[in-house]
């Protein structure tokens, strides 16, 4: 009889690289992966494939023309960049805008909401395998676009707000629009819990992946639905409110255990106040003008005064040639607001001429990613795209 | 079999266009999604405009399997290599659409680290102009290209020769 | 009850570090000199503001100030609502100061990027190396004398031609 003699298994980490193209990667990510079989043992996240310089840009535009390039940061809910964005203009020179715009912005912000959780449940949804969720939420998303379609003219990049108002008042028979929408989204979004809140697969591959610890949240500047997930109770909505936020009436979704699933139920619970948020904008809404006095020199005025009216040209002229511009003071103006992903937040500096001197974005995906090579250590490669899509990385926001 | 059965039964062609009519109405389209482009694509696969009607339903993010690439959204410096080599990878025959302002010249980025242009580097041969353009504009953008796939011919595909 | 350090009080803490506390549209800002940057913001944490909101910095080359460029943090507590701005100038040769790594983990990525687009190092940073432009690039893109239109690396790749399909295409 021969005896077989052991030898030791040699084995070895592998690396892998989850590129930069890849169909989970929600955009251009890199990660370079170290795996022991399949326990992931180390990640190295690598950004920056999608830099554009959006900040050395900022330094050529003038206020009012960076608006359209803000859509493009955050582009599953650019209205709430146009607003926060508009916001910290105003602060700086020290404008206050009508009621009547505020509330259309919170309208407009509530809606962009809608939308970019309900992708952001399919896009992980996909990710782990149920696909119906992706095209129930996508239905949805088609009607939202038409609404934004009626009030600013395009679907996706919308650059509706101007500094000191709107470019345009919503239309009639916008009301009735929202509200039926507001219904297919409520009967929509309960579907899709009906689909996923109870499957046991759905709990098998989100319960207890990606658990964030309330300490780790506050240093590694996490904020949104992802810190609310893990138990912090700050939304800015309630705590700094901005833009008339302080007369509406909606809860904020807390959850315990900071792990995908919580997640993925904040933002669904989220969908549900927004609806609520926007009945209340659409019974209350007051009647009036959407820009600011254009006599004051920095708000563009409405188009068919520009075209007949002799006044109307001139600060028309006064706001946009060239040689002329806004004068706004010396000064810098932060102003954070709670978009989808967490706190958003534009740094504008100036110096006194017509474009500013500096702006900065404070980017909530930015921060909110920095975590993910502590959170994904000691699961196997396939949490990854859960943890992935629970955090909603969005490369234009991260890469500026 | 008499004539009348041919006559209904069999119809005759060229090769060239039996192979041109395969090719164009199964063309398997890779998206290299970047940016806000890549959202309006997701928006093209959805149900509304649904591009599975041209027999495109087969989106295969491997570049082996799939002849078509579409760049969607802004190229930057750190994302040019990846595409190059991605675009080297695909078997011929392949098409590239360039899809919105970013991809074709560079759209509102007019800075340090944005391609100007996709085609400087690559061949492209369907531009669809928007920003991003709607999906109806891209699924007009994909029926001319499959009209330039029906014109193709089959010296168009011969080596050049060796003098 | 309010948080904010009031101004007498923190020019006594650091009578060397400070050089100015100014306000503007209602927000204060703290002027620091960037060496001490790491005692006024560990005296700052523990007096309230325990959250990083954002790190970022301004090249003053033709706005003026202290120095060329300024680090600028914003604090916020969740206590009391209450923000904060710190301001930490710093020279234009050899431009570093210390890195806030110890205190917040959000500084890490924030610092790689100031250093990646302005070329400011902090010292004591566990991995400070580019972040948003590839690893073999040259120069600091948001400094003021940075041309917007880069020098030339965006026309610097391989062209690949046609393998087939030579002649040009007519409708």
């Amino acid at each position: 009889m021969t005896r077989v003699t052991e030898k030791p298994l040699e084995t070895d980490k592998m690396v892998l690289n989850f590129g930069p193209q890849h169909p989970s990667t929600h955009g251009t990510l890199r990660i370079i992966m170290e795996l022991d079989g399949e326990t992931v043992t180390k990640a190295t996240p690598e950004i920056g494939y999608l830099h554009s310089g959006f900040e050395k840009l900022g330094e050529d535009l003038d206020f009012n023309q960076y608006i359209t390039i803000t859509d493009r940061m955050n582009y599953l809910s650019p209205l709430c960049n146009n607003v926060a964005y508009a916001l910290a203009a105003e602060k700086l020179m020290g404008i206050e805008v009508s009621k009547r715009t505020e509330y259309i912005r919170v309208l407009m912000c509530e809606l962009s909401r809608i939308a970019d959780h309900l992708l952001n449940v399919g896009m992980l949804a996909v990710d782990l395998g149920a696909m119906t969720a992706f095209l129930y939420g996508f239905r949805m998303r088609e009607d939202i676009y038409d609404l934004f379609e009626m009030a600013t003219g395009t679907r996706l990049t919308t650059s509706y707000t101007l500094v000191g108002g709107l470019m345009r008042d919503i239309p009639e028979g916008y009301d009735k629009a929202v509200l039926k929408v507001l219904e297919e989204v409520e009967s929509g979004s309960d579907d899709i819990e009906t689909l996923l809140n109870k499957n046991r697969i759905w709990h098998d591959r989100t319960k207890k992946i990606g658990i964030i610890s309330k300490e780790d949240a506050i240093s590694y500047g996490i904020s949104g639905p992802m810190a609310r997930a893990s138990g912090i109770e700050w939304d800015i909505r309630v705590n700094e409110p901005y833009s008339s936020y302080e007369e509406f009436d909606f809860d904020v979704a807390i959850a315990l255990n900071g792990d995908v699933f919580d997640r993925y139920l904040v933002r669904m619970e989220e969908v549900r106040q927004s609806i609520k948020i926007c009945r209340q904008a659409l019974e209350k809404m007051p009647a009036g003008d959407v820009i600011v006095d254009p006599g004051l020199g920095y708000s563009l005025p409405p188009k068919d005064e520009v075209y007949n009216s002799i006044e109307g040209l001139i600060y028309h002229f006064e706001v946009t040639m060239p040689n002329r511009g806004m004068t706004p003071p010396v000064g810098e103006a932060y102003v954070p607001t709670e978009s989808p992903n967490g706190e958003l937040g534009f740094y504008i500096v100036s110096d006194g001429k017509r474009t500013p001197y500096r702006v900065r974005t404070r980017p909530p995906s930015f921060m909110n990613y920095s975590i993910f090579s502590k959170l994904i250590e000691g699961h196997m490669l396939s949490d990854a795209p859960a943890i992935i899509g629970s955090i909603n990385v969005i490369a234009g926001e991260l890469d500026r | 079999m008499n004539s009348d059965d041919v006559k209904s039964n069999v119809l005759t062609t060229t090769l060239e266009s039996a192979v041109n009519w395969g090719r164009k109405n199964s063309l398997w389209p890779m998206p290299f999604g970047t940016a806000c482009c890549g959202i309006e694509f997701m928006a093209v696969l959805a149900a509304r405009t649904d591009i599975s009607r041209f027999g495109a339903e087969a989106i295969r993010f491997s570049p082996r399997q799939s002849d078509l690439l579409i760049v969607a959204g802004r190229i930057s410096i750190k994302m040019m290599p990846v595409l190059i080599r991605i675009y080297e990878q695909m078997p011929e025959p392949k098409w590239v659409i360039s899809m919105g302002a970013c991809a074709s010249t560079g759209g509102v980025f007019d800075t340090y680290s944005v391609i100007q242009g996709v085609d400087q580097f690559i061949p492209v041969d369907v531009y669809v102009p928007g920003c991003p353009p709607r999906p109806e504009g891209v699924i007009e953008g994909f029926m001319k290209l499959q009209d330039l796939v029906g014109k193709e011919k089959f010296s168009d595909y011969s080596l050049p020769s060796s003098k | 009850m309010p948080l904010a350090t009031p101004h007498s009080k923190i020019k006594e803490r650091f009578p060397d570090a400070i050089l100015e506390v100014t306000e503007f549209a209602g927000e204060l800002i703290l002027h620091v000199k960037g060496q001490h940057n790491l005692a006024v913001l560990t005296r700052l944490k523990a007096d309230g503001y325990n959250f990083l909101a954002d790190l970022t910095a301004i090249d003053n080359l033709t706005l003026g100030g202290y120095e060329r460029f300024a680090v600028v943090y914003h604090l916020l507590c969740h206590k009391t609502a209450e923000r904060l701005t710190v301001k930490a100038y710093v020279p234009e040769e050899e431009p570093s100061l210390p890195s806030v790594e110890s205190l917040w983990k959000t500084a890490d990525w924030q610092e790689r990027e100031v250093f990646d687009l302005y070329g400011i190092k902090f010292e004591g940073h566990p991995n400070l190396i580019r972040i948003m432009n590839p690893d073999d690039y040259e120069g600091y893109p948001l400094r003021k004398d940075y041309p917007r239109l880069g020098r030339k690396e965006r026309s610097d790749f391989p062209v690949i031609k046609r393998s087939f399909k030579k002649e040009k295409r007519t409708e």
